[in-house]
């Protein structure tokens, strides 16, 4: 494979003639560089069966980099339930634990920024690092400045050095540029990172040896990732993160306009050498919560496999990718994970085969692609937006969300979807409660009509509620 | 065996009113709500004479079996006073008393002038029933409700949806202390006295009495059996049986069939009035001048709770800078609008009316889904119910209230008619607006409005673009509450509704 231009996207033969069809474990990031293969790259792939995780090596640095990464976005609360339900504090010893557990079995990559769990999981990461040799693991945060008041060169330059601070480092391993293409598209972008000079200051950080790697990472408006990709040879990205996962490879656009399909944005990179960090490889537990019918299949399959090991294979499988970040909020969500990449089977021609149609299967049920990442929290009115969008999806995955009164099951299914609502939002931050201020949009990483989906949610409970159907 | 039948009756009438006020998932009105229908005094303010007729009568037959079986508080009383009984050397505590009419009789006067003249909260205070349901709602529903809440804790965390949360909240200061005083006053009097309260205050008793002295059948005391033991009149809780003149005083005699089975010389016996053996004796005792206590509450407390909501400044949650993801904002409470005029919710056909038919036993509260009735502190309208939005909003699917309400103050209406019932207008309040005071987008109100009476109009009339506020046109509007109880100011709503006197259809 060459890195020539004239490669926009990976074709599926692509992906297989490179990752290697037949079994072999070569899955290295240097297949994807002009077919070189390192020594050292290769003998890290090579524990196939011995329970050990495998490592990507990245072409720059040369960072032997765990193909599971950990994601600091969804950390638990000391509530207990999942991560970031309501106000609760977070469990720094449980996140100490899960870090602990983590870094004994290989993994090596964490991932943070400034604005998760209400500002707390840099601190919180670096609390539980610190409790390790700084060489054991790679650090990746964000300039997260996304409010119009940290646009200011000063904002966002004390908000960068705040990292360090909070992460009780002297220099940081992967430093990116947060969620270019989000909100008011190229324009922003240029506030945030281009007029205030802030992306210059970065280069100059990075030839200073402060971040060993820059990159970015990216939603929404595409004009600014061809942009960035496009002036590749002046800024010299060491990685690009994305959103990448079975349903996204060809539906992203199909679920919402103002996304690109992973297909595209994989094919980009790995045409242009640039290692891909996964985002999203399981749409925040959305492709593990699949419905009913299609667990099924991809239990007859693998029964002993969890349902998310496949999506976290899916997403390991691609030859150019450093590391797959999973958000993991709970110990099991880590043990599976380990599981699943100590270390990878890649897909087989087939299994990629299998993925897609399961994607093209759940194309057909109407859920909101919201992954509960909480971009949009918190509401100025009160309101628990994942939560309301969750209990929906949940609900058509459970086949609790009927048509009409006439559906067999719409008695039980009724009282499901409206005690299940009073379970998981209280009364006050229901959708009821939406006055459409469309704050909470621009801010959604997967484009979506926040104020429009609450409503239709909302008159959808008034015709149970009413019985109307 | 009489005694055991009137026993296994009375509990099973108990429970089944106990349970009517419990309910709050609205499944129980379908079985048991004649239970509350057949109560005296509900059933007379719903001039319902089927049922009067049908009580007269029985008391006719056989005495006061309205008082032992079909009213819940006396039967309340009884199983206070049988718990005192079980007590060692307690269980023939009692001795006879001569009747005290001039109270009795007192009472009842002013409780007939009271009922005619609507004055409703005194009429609420005396009777039994409410007074009892009063004790359940307020007493014994919150523990209901947490028991209730426990198991939906379990059942949530087992993935069933058998038990739903339910909310347990205060509704009413004013009422709560009526409902805590009653119950200590009745449970003191019964523990000592027995029947103490249903032969001397309570109204239905005094009524019922009229047609008790002349019941076909009745316990007689054969004279010639007695040996003058007089445990009969020590085991009586209604304290009428006058062992020494073989006398009992039918007019307070509740027909318990206690006194029957503790007679060792087969000496009483329930039987048909004209029954020619012997000479049983029925005296009444004349009326005596003897003044009691009353157990009238002070009504004059009041008002404090509407008053509270006026105090608190109009702070409204800005919408903060978004910086970090996660979290929730705080959400203020929302505070009781000063209304000039009560809201009362369609069925009640107007606020006099409610006052004259109601007896304040709280059996709408109860069932209300939304948290929009709660008692009234209006010392006029005292433990009546009235509704307020700060919780939720009188919702179109439901009918509740008007399906329960035994004594007619609320008329049954069909989701259809209540649709097109108006209970009230809804009023704007420029200040409150979050479209001005936040600048923001809303319209939560025209978006919920069920019958389309708001609409998002220009806040500058000559530019078009400028903010939509909302308009109302008062003569669509039913006064539901949706606007009021949806809209994001807080702690006062920027549109809320006011009562109107009488109701009617848009």
């Amino acid at each position: 494979m060459k890195t020539g231009k004239e490669k926009t996207t990976l074709s599926r033969r692509d992906f297989f003639k490179v990752a290697g069809a037949a079994g072999a474990s070569i899955a290295g990031l240097s297949a994807c560089r002009n077919g070189e293969t390192s020594s050292a790259a290769a003998a890290d792939e090579t524990h196939a069966g011995t329970g050990e995780m495998t490592y990507r090596t990245s072409p720059t640095t040369g960072d032997r980099v765990s193909l599971l990464g950990f994601g600091m976005m969804r950390l638990p609360s000391v509530g207990g339930r999942s991560a970031r339900e309501g106000n609760d504090a977070i469990d720094q010893e449980m996140v100490n634990a899960l870090v602990d557990h983590a870094l004994a079995h290989g993994v090596n990559y964490f991932d943070t920024s400034p604005a998760y769990c209400q500002g707390l999981s840099e601190r919180a990461t670096g609390i539980a690092l610190s409790r390790h040799p700084r060489d054991s693991y790679f650090i990746a945060t964000k300039l997260s400045n996304f409010a119009p008041s940290t646009w200011s060169r000063e904002a966002s330059m004390a908000m960068y050095r705040n990292s360090f601070r909070e992460l009780q480092v002297d220099r940081i391993d992967y430093l990116l540029l947060h969620g270019i293409g989000m909100g008011g598209g190229m324009e922003e972008f240029e506030a945030r990172y281009i007029r205030n000079g802030m992306l210059d200051f970065l280069l100059e950080e990075r030839r200073a040896g402060r971040i060993r790697n820059l990159g970015f990472s990216y939603h929404g408006d595409i004009r600014v990732f061809d942009r960035l990709l496009a002036q590749h040879d002046r800024y010299k990205w060491d990685f690009v993160q994305i959103q990448l996962n079975y349903l996204d490879w060809k539906y992203a656009k199909q679920i919402n306009p103002r996304n690109t399909d992973a297909e595209y944005l994989y094919g980009e990179l790995a045409s242009r050498g640039i290692p891909a960090i996964i985002m999203e490889p399981l749409l925040g537990g959305r492709l593990s919560n699949v419905p009913q019918n299609i667990a099924a299949q991809f239990k007859q399959r693998e029964p002993e496999q969890s349902i998310a090991s496949w999506a976290f294979r899916f997403a390991g499988s691609f030859p150019c990718v450093l590391t797959v970040l999973s958000g993991m909020t709970r110990m099991e969500h880590l043990q599976d994970n380990l599981r699943t990449y100590s270390p990878l089977q890649p897909l087989s021609e087939e299994e990629f085969a299998f993925l897609q149609r399961m994607a093209t299967m759940m194309m057909q049920f109407d859920t909101i692609p919201c992954n509960d990442c909480k971009y949009c929290m918190p509401c100025p009115y009160g309101l628990d937006i994942p939560a309301i969008l969750l209990h929906y999806n949940k609900c058509l995955n459970e086949g609790n969300v009927p048509v009409s009164a006439q559906d067999e099951n719409y008695r039980k299914a009724r009282r499901a979807y409206l005690i299940g609502y009073d379970r998981s939002v209280p009364k006050l931050r229901q959708a009821s409660h939406c006055i459409g201020c469309n704050q909470c949009s621009p801010h959604c990483p997967q484009g979506i009509d926040i104020p429009k989906e609450l409503q239709r949610i909302d008159r959808y409970v008034e015709q149970l509620k009413q019985e109307t159907l | 065996m009489l005694r055991r039948i009137r026993r296994i009756l009375a509990t099973c009438f108990f429970a089944a009113v106990t349970l009517l006020f419990l309910d709050f998932t609205g499944t129980v009105h379908a079985w048991l709500g004649w239970t509350a229908k057949i109560q005296f005094l509900p059933a007379l303010l719903a001039l319902n004479a089927g049922i009067i007729a049908m009580l007269v009568l029985l008391t006719l037959l056989f005495g006061r079996v309205y008082c032992s079986v079909i009213c819940p508080l006396g039967v309340f009383q009884d199983a206070v006073s049988w718990i005192s009984g079980r007590r060692k050397k307690k269980k023939y505590r009692f001795s006879y008393s001569p009747a005290k009419s001039l109270l009795r009789y007192t009472v009842l006067i002013v409780f007939a002038v009271a009922v005619i003249a609507g004055i409703g909260s005194f009429v609420a205070l005396l009777a039994p029933y409410s007074a009892y349901g009063r004790i359940v709602q307020n007493l014994f529903a919150p523990l209901w409700g947490w028991g209730n809440n426990l198991l939906a804790y379990f059942a949530e965390r087992a993935d069933s949806y058998a038990f739903y949360e339910t909310d347990v909240w205060l509704r009413s200061l004013p009422t709560f202390l009526i409902a805590l005083l009653t119950f200590a006053v009745l449970i003191v009097l019964a523990w000592r006295n027995g029947r103490t309260y249903c032969n001397t205050v309570c109204p239905v008793g005094t009524i019922l009495s009229f047609f008790s002295r002349y019941a076909l059948f009745r316990p007689t005391i054969d004279a010639r059996k007695c040996r003058n033991c007089s445990l009969c009149e020590r085991r009586c809780k209604a304290a009428c049986i006058d062992s020494k003149q073989h006398a009992i005083d039918y007019s307070r005699c509740v027909v318990c069939m206690d006194c029957l089975e503790v007679c060792k010389h087969d000496a009483l016996h329930y039987e048909f009035r004209f029954r020619s053996h012997g000479k049983a004796s029925a005296k009444s005792e004349p009326p005596r001048t003897e003044t009691a206590g009353s157990t009238k509450a002070d009504i004059t407390r009041r008002r404090f709770l509407l008053g509270t909501g006026a105090l608190v400044g109009t702070a409204l949650v800005h919408a903060q800078e978004k910086k970090v993801d996660g979290g929730l904002a705080v959400i203020e409470k929302k505070s009781v609008p000063q209304r000039q005029t009560p809201i009362v919710p369609p069925g009640a056909v107007s606020i006099r009316h409610l006052a004259r038919h109601c007896t304040a036993c709280q059996l709408c509260v109860s069932v209300c889904p939304n948290g929009v009735l709660r008692p009234s502190a209006d010392p006029l309208r005292l433990m009546q119910p009235e509704s307020s939005y700060e919780r939720g909003y009188c919702r179109p699917e439901c009918t509740k209230c008007s399906e329960v309400c035994p004594a007619g103050a609320f008329h049954p209406v069909t989701t259809a008619e209540k649709s097109a019932i108006q209970v009230g207008h809804a009023v704007w309040i420029r200040e409150n607006c979050v479209v001005l005071t936040d600048g923001v987008s809303c319209g939560n109100c025209a978006r919920h409005c069920p019958t389309g009476a708001i609409q998002m109009v220009p806040s500058d009339p000559s530019d078009p673009q400028s903010p939509q506020i909302p308009a109302v046109d008062t003569s669509r509007c039913i006064g539901c509450g949706a606007c009021e109880n949806l809209c994001p100011a807080r702690p006062f709503s920027a549109i809320y509704v006011e009562g109107h006197e009488v109701h009617s259809e848009i």
